[in-house]
């Protein structure tokens, strides 16, 4: 009873809240309704637009530990700089070049308005308010996370100078160009009646894993991955507690990430959007712990991590477009895919330490193409792009329209991507030296270990109550080592 | 009989260990080890500080054969472990008065390593 009574009073006494304030401010006319209300909404909706941006950014913590959990020791420190700077460049290459190419209206291809971002500008047609401010930085998170998804493949071996022009290329250039096509009102608009994306299982997920794969092909595997005989070796990450908390809190990003597709609280459709990002994704753990149960003969723990993933990128197409009972089957499918394809990929020879060729790749294909399955007509029409599903009655017409969205970003981001990172490879180079990469890329790039005690002997950690160690030992036979310069410096 | 102790890099086990078992010498203790030598240090610099940290870490390997196979022991940690650089590590022998098999109490060069003709249990 109580609750009820609540749950009536609080979304008035709210909405009396952000109404008065805004009145109060106005030029002292009487409270008009008319325009004190629509105001207000709009108000509401760009503060679930900014919440959700927060957590979409949160996720951004999540790659990390996620990608730290599965390097060894002697990489662990450097997820966190390559983290860091790639979202910094990523921000500043968005603002300048890539929100206007992605949402800057223009033709089929690319956008052309609000280039450098300012308040007032045109963007589109029209002049940028804070509630463009709030979609401009929202889409950034989408592009920092496909950037995100970028390096998964990339671990323990590659130089940090070619994470930079990448970052620029990508977040300025590549990922608006897809995003224009799916978001932006360009080319996937003009596919069929549409092509249903919702939160971006291709836009933004198949297009981070595309490139992901161009860069681990021309890095390579990491040394000791394969045997002399070819055969795979595990490399085990060194914390699987880092890798959990860094699923975990990915799940908690993805509730932002799909629920704040909705742009708005328009018939708490957000809500529903969430609700079916959580089936997914559970759907996604219990496919995988099958799958691992049934391949393996164990539960892998990191298997299950992925599943987890796999369902939440599953889901992001689908989950405006779906009731909730399609939800855990599109997970479950996930699921069972990613630890399919990390087998698969594992057999192949390309050396993808965190899986992110399956759990954003694969899985993410399949999420698109289910859309064009499970869509059910009530939610078509809601959003108003494409057709009802297979299941639903509408034949094959909206799968092939998925599959051509598929087919356009793959081809689109592995032309684009291999182009920039060939142009790197020649210039700047790819991957660090071989000693480099024995000694692991904390000690050899950035100059101090993830973490000191484990590598340093305790005799020479000072501060530890032991004595010091001698500074230089010339002291012991002056210039004896400089004519010994040793190569394996790292 | 004689007690090998090499200390080496850590990419040069692999190689080692592959070739030996080969050989039909499978017996063999490893250490995780940190010593200082000619190799020079790393220097660590943390947020602008420096460290210097002069103890390398390198593997251990121990091993006790009977005489006649000293020298193919002895030669392949010598072709696998050298680079040519400072900091390959060194090789020691040690003689050993006597060994026993703790299962059983049996005693002497006997109870060392299992030859490749006595089974082939542990080729690849």
């Amino acid at each position: 009873m109580l609750r009820t009574v609540l749950g009536r009073a609080l979304p008035a006494g709210l909405l009396a809240l952000i109404i008065l304030p805004a009145a109060a401010f106005g030029q002292s006319e009487a409270l008009d309704v008319n325009t004190a209300v629509p105001k207000a909404i709009d108000e509401l909706n760009t503060v679930w637009i900014l919440v959700a941006t927060m957590l979409v950014f949160f996720m951004q913590a999540g790659f990390a530990l996620l990608e730290i959990g599965f390097s060894r020791a002697k990489n662990a420190g450097m997820g966190i700089a390559k983290i860091l700077v790639n979202f910094s460049i990523a921000s500043l290459a968005w603002w300048a070049v890539g929100f206007a190419i992605a949402f800057g209206g223009g033709g089929w291809l690319v956008g052309d308005s609000g280039f450098l971002f300012q308040f007032g500008r045109d963007v589109a047609g029209e002049a940028a308010t804070g509630g463009t401010a709030a979609f401009f930085i929202f889409q950034f998170m989408f592009a920092a996370v496909s950037l995100a998804i970028v390096w998964g493949t990339s671990l323990e071996r590659m130089k940090f100078a070619a994470y930079l022009p990448f970052a620029i290329v990508f977040s300025a250039v590549i990922y608006p160009l897809i995003a224009h096509w799916g978001f932006g009102g360009g080319l996937f608009a003009e596919i069929g009646s549409g092509v249903q994306d919702f939160a971006g299982s291709s836009v933004v997920h198949l297009t981070g894993a595309t490139a992901a794969l161009a860069a681990l092909l021309l890095l390579g595997p990491r040394r000791g991955k394969y045997g002399p005989d070819g055969s795979p070796r595990a490399i085990p990450g060194h914390n699987m507690p880092l890798f959990g908390l860094g699923v975990l809190i990915l799940w908690l990003g993805w509730f932002g990430f799909n629920g704040g597709s909705t742009l708005g609280t328009a018939d708490n459709r957000f809500a529903e959007v969430v609700a079916v990002t959580n089936l997914g994704a559970a759907g996604g753990v219990i496919g995988a712990m099958v799958m691992t149960r049934v391949l393996q003969k164990t539960l892998d723990i990191g298997m299950i991590g992925n599943g987890a993933i796999a369902g939440l990128v599953a889901i992001t197409a689908p989950s405006g477009y779906v009731e909730f009972w399609a939800a855990p089957i599109i997970g479950v499918v996930g699921g069972v895919i990613v630890v399919a394809g990390v087998l698969f990929f594992e057999r192949m020879r390309l050396d993808d330490p965190v899986g992110a060729l399956s759990a954003h790749g694969l899985a993410g294909i399949w999420g698109t193409l289910a859309c064009g399955l499970f869509t059910s007509e009530r939610l078509a029409e809601a959003v108003g792009v494409g057709e009802p599903g297979l299941f639903y009655g509408g034949g094959f017409q909206q799968l092939g329209v998925q599959a051509a969205a598929v087919a356009l970003t793959f081809a689109a981001v592995f032309a684009l991507s291999m182009v920039t990172l060939l142009a790197i490879k020649a210039t700047i180079g790819l991957r660090v030296p071989e000693a480099d990469e024995d000694a692991g890329l904390d000690i050899s790039e950035h100059g101090m270990y993830g973490y000191p005690e484990q590598f340093i002997p305790t005799a020479e950690l000072e501060g530890y109550g032991y004595a010091n160690v001698p500074r230089s030992l010339d002291h012991i036979a002056p210039g004896a080592y400089a004519a010994r310069e040793e190569v394996h410096t790292a | 009989m004689k007690m090998i102790v090499a200390y080496i890099r850590h990419e040069a086990f692999e190689p080692i260990r592959t070739e030996l078992l080969e050989l039909g010498f499978p017996s063999l203790t490893v250490t995780d080890v940190k010593g200082s030598g000619r190799q020079r240090g790393i220097t660590e610099r943390y947020r602008g500080a420096e460290l210097t940290n002069y103890l390398r870490p390198k593997i251990k390997i121990e091993c006790v054969v009977d005489d006649g196979d000293l020298a193919v022991i002895v030669d392949t940690i010598l072709k696998h472990g050298r680079t040519g650089a400072v900091g390959d590590g060194k090789v020691f022998v040690l003689p050993v008065e006597e060994a026993y098999r703790v299962r059983t109490g049996e005693s002497g060069v006997d109870i060392l390593q299992a030859h490749p003709d006595s089974n082939g249990a542990f080729a690849k």
